[in-house]
């Protein structure tokens, strides 16, 4: 090539806003006439906890030792109005995840993972099975907007109870588990055929707003002879509003799923672009229980997007008293493992970026009813792996506690923390690193 | 007979004890008195027992009922008898949104006329209404069976799974996947059954109509886009 012809043509360049992601989907949604359903949470980057750092104990604070000295973990949930409350050993819970999008082995793993570190799993929408019962030491029920598998005998053995109004990838909407992942047990257990598309609904069939759901709530305390911890689940978009709406019904625990949280199967635009993050849920959440007097006795439960323990002791300092994990809980259980490479290449994807967990092949026996796929999957051993994973996040919990002087994980604080962008320092509402600068806030932090 | 005045009685006294029959208790008849509308009455009995509730009562009445039955002499709330498991429900008078959502067994009859949503996402409970239903009736009904003497407002059966419909009088509209099928000798006879265990007699099952799912929408399909 000549100088002259260098200059004809310029260089190829690609648009930032036609990326090869946005090209691939017209050109897929242009061959099929379908939108994209698929598993896992929202993937676009978005202002996330590692835009936090902590402040570190220095000349006016005061750390704790390592190894050492104590640094509380459990977490009480319920004391509002339950009889009997429940006691976590670590702020880290499971998220609810059905028996229908998971196989039997990856519930019962759950629950094994779970109780050998004394924290609680939750069931999902299609009921509660005797498997997880059985091996789960505390579990949440949850009742949702399809009541597939409601029944009062299962709301009577659980230990806690979780009315799920939404969830962070896809607040106001509904689900639908398709029929390949409806076998015979899964079928029987919704009241519903075999093989067919299984609707979960988005709106609760018997009540239809605030007032109603404190009617709601009232009646399952009646059932249950006021013993157990109500919790009410909701997807992160309205967060102050609906934890004092929550508050104001009488829950015990607020449940609040940001963008991140992961789905069984959604609709890719519906988990991208509904809800707002993690990150800036949990302030306003906080806020409104601060508000009514409650922060600290209705617990704040936080989802979506947690990873390690740095995110965990975040969602601490900003006011949450647990977290609770689903995607990362299905990782630890060995979802996406690289060992797995050549079937998921099979598939049409890679480890790591597996999300078609509607379609019932998970090569890690994890999101499926394919019994010989399922039986791939040893609860035993990763049970373990979830133990040790639970473990992990709770001993760096504790690391960043105790170098925040910090004698129970609940005693972190905004205080401790700064922003590394003006986005996170917004809605984390902590200063930007270095400034005393809090973006939106009308005076600056004293 | 034991006898609750809920105007002195509170109502979680109520429902303690009547969570506390144990299958040797002599204690199976119960009267109610002054309910005045208040919410969940009567509910999470699994017993074998009757209770007789003497008045107007509020939401969630006989919520998740096993075993018993349990008459409302007066009007109920929304989501009477919800998520019944078995046993049988009976209000006298009229019933608010939502009658027996997502009941899966046991009977419920209204002997007046039912609200919006009747039988939503019904999952093996029948129920018998003697006057009309409201708008959206048997939304995304699972199974069980929805009569009714009188007529139906709009978009009956949406959505609907395999949850059996009898309609007497006009159906407003059909709601998506709902069309009207052959009544057959069987579901006639089904339809007697129904009506005998509530009480209905001297009505010609012939004069009504069967309505369920054309299966349409079974399975997500691009084509049937326009009808969700």
């Amino acid at each position: 090539m000549d100088t002259a012809d260098r200059w004809i043509h310029t260089p190829p360049r690609r648009s930032a806003t036609f990326d090869e992601h946005a090209i691939a989907e017209i050109r897929r949604a242009a061959a099929t006439g379908l939108y994209d359903i698929r598993g896992f949470g929202a993937k676009r980057r978005l202002p996330h906890f590692d835009d936090l750092l902590f402040l570190g104990a220095s000349i006016s604070r005061y750390p704790l030792e390592g190894y050492r000295e104590k640094c509380a973990t459990e977490v009480t949930i319920g004391a509002r109005f339950a009889k009997k409350p429940i006691t976590l050993k670590i702020p880290v819970t499971i998220a609810g995840m059905s028996f229908g999008s998971l196989s039997a082995q990856a519930k019962e793993a759950l629950g094994r993972g779970a109780s050998a570190v004394g924290t609680s799993t939750t069931t999902g929408d299609g009921g509660m099975t005797a498997e997880e019962r059985e091996h789960s030491s505390i579990l949440v029920y949850q009742v949702l907007p399809s009541r597939y598998g409601m029944n009062p005998d299962d709301l009577r053995k659980a230990d806690a109870i979780e009315i799920v109004v939404g969830q962070g990838a896809k607040p106001g909407g509904g689900g639908m588990l398709l029929g390949q992942k409806i076998s015979a047990r899964v079928a029987a257990m919704r009241d519903l055929p075999e093989g067919i598309d299984q609707r979960s609904a988005c709106r609760h069939p018997d009540w239809t707003g605030p007032d109603d759901m404190e009617i709601k709530i009232h009646e399952l305390r009646e059932i249950t002879d006021w013993e157990k911890p109500i919790y009410v689940k909701v997807g992160a978009s309205r967060p102050y509003y609906d934890t004092a709406l929550a508050v104001k019904a009488g829950a015990d625990a607020v449940v609040l799923d940001g963008m991140q949280g992961g789905t069984a199967a959604t609709q890719d635009v519906f988990i991208e672009h509904v809800g707002i993050p993690t990150l800036a849920a949990i302030r306003p959440a906080a806020q409104a229980l601060q508000d009514l007097g409650q922060h600290r006795k209705v617990q704040l439960i936080v989802s979506g997007g947690i990873r390690n323990g740095a995110d965990v002791a975040k969602c601490l300092a900003l006011g949450a008293d647990a977290v609770s994990i689903g995607t990362a809980a299905l990782i630890a259980l060995g979802d996406n493992d690289p060992h797995l490479e050549a079937e998921y290449r099979k598939l049409g994807t890679t480890a790591g970026a597996y999300d078609d967990w509607h379609e019932g092949r998970d090569p890690a026996g994890i999101t499926t009813q394919d019994p010989a796929l399922a039986r791939r999957l040893d609860p035993v051993l990763a049970g373990r792996k979830l133990a040790n994973y639970l473990s992990v996040l709770t001993l760096e919990t504790q690391t960043i506690a105790r170098a925040c002087g910090k004698s129970h994980v609940h005693n972190l604080e905004p205080e401790d923390l700064v922003a590394l962008t003006m986005e996170a320092a917004a809605m984390a509402r902590v200063p930007l690193a270095g400034t005393d600068w809090i973006p939106g806030q009308a005076g600056r932090r004293s | 007979m034991p006898t609750v005045d809920l105007a002195a009685t509170p109502l979680r006294e109520l429902n303690a004890a009547l969570h506390r029959i144990g299958p040797q208790s002599n204690e199976t008849h119960w009267r109610i008195l002054n309910p005045r509308g208040q919410h969940a009455v009567a509910v999470g009995i699994d017993a074998p027992i009757a209770v007789e509730v003497e008045g107007h009562v509020g939401y969630y009445c006989a919520g998740m009922n096993k075993q018993a039955t349990v008459v409302v002499t007066g009007n109920a709330g929304t989501g009477v008898a919800e998520n019944m498991m078995s046993g049988q429900v009976h209000v006298k008078g009229d019933v608010s949104q939502a009658a027996g959502a997502t009941g899966r067994g046991g009977l419920l009859v209204v002997d007046g006329n039912a609200s919006a949503r009747c039988g939503i996402s019904m999952k093996g409970i029948d129920i018998v209404v003697k006057g009309s239903v409201g708008h959206l009736s048997a939304f995304m009904a699972q199974a069980g069976s929805l009569v009714v003497l009188g007529d139906a407002g709009d978009a009956l059966g949406d959505s609907i799974y395999e949850a059996r419909l009898y309609v007497r009088g006009a159906v407003k509209s059909l709601g998506a996947d709902c069309v009207e099928k052959k009544m057959t000798d069987h579901h006639k006879a089904k339809l007697a059954r129904l009506l005998g265990a509530a009480g209905v007699s001297g009505v010609d099952v012939g004069a009504f109509r069967r309505y369920g799912s054309a299966r349409r929408l079974y399975h997500f399909h691009i084509d049937n886009v326009g009808s969700y």
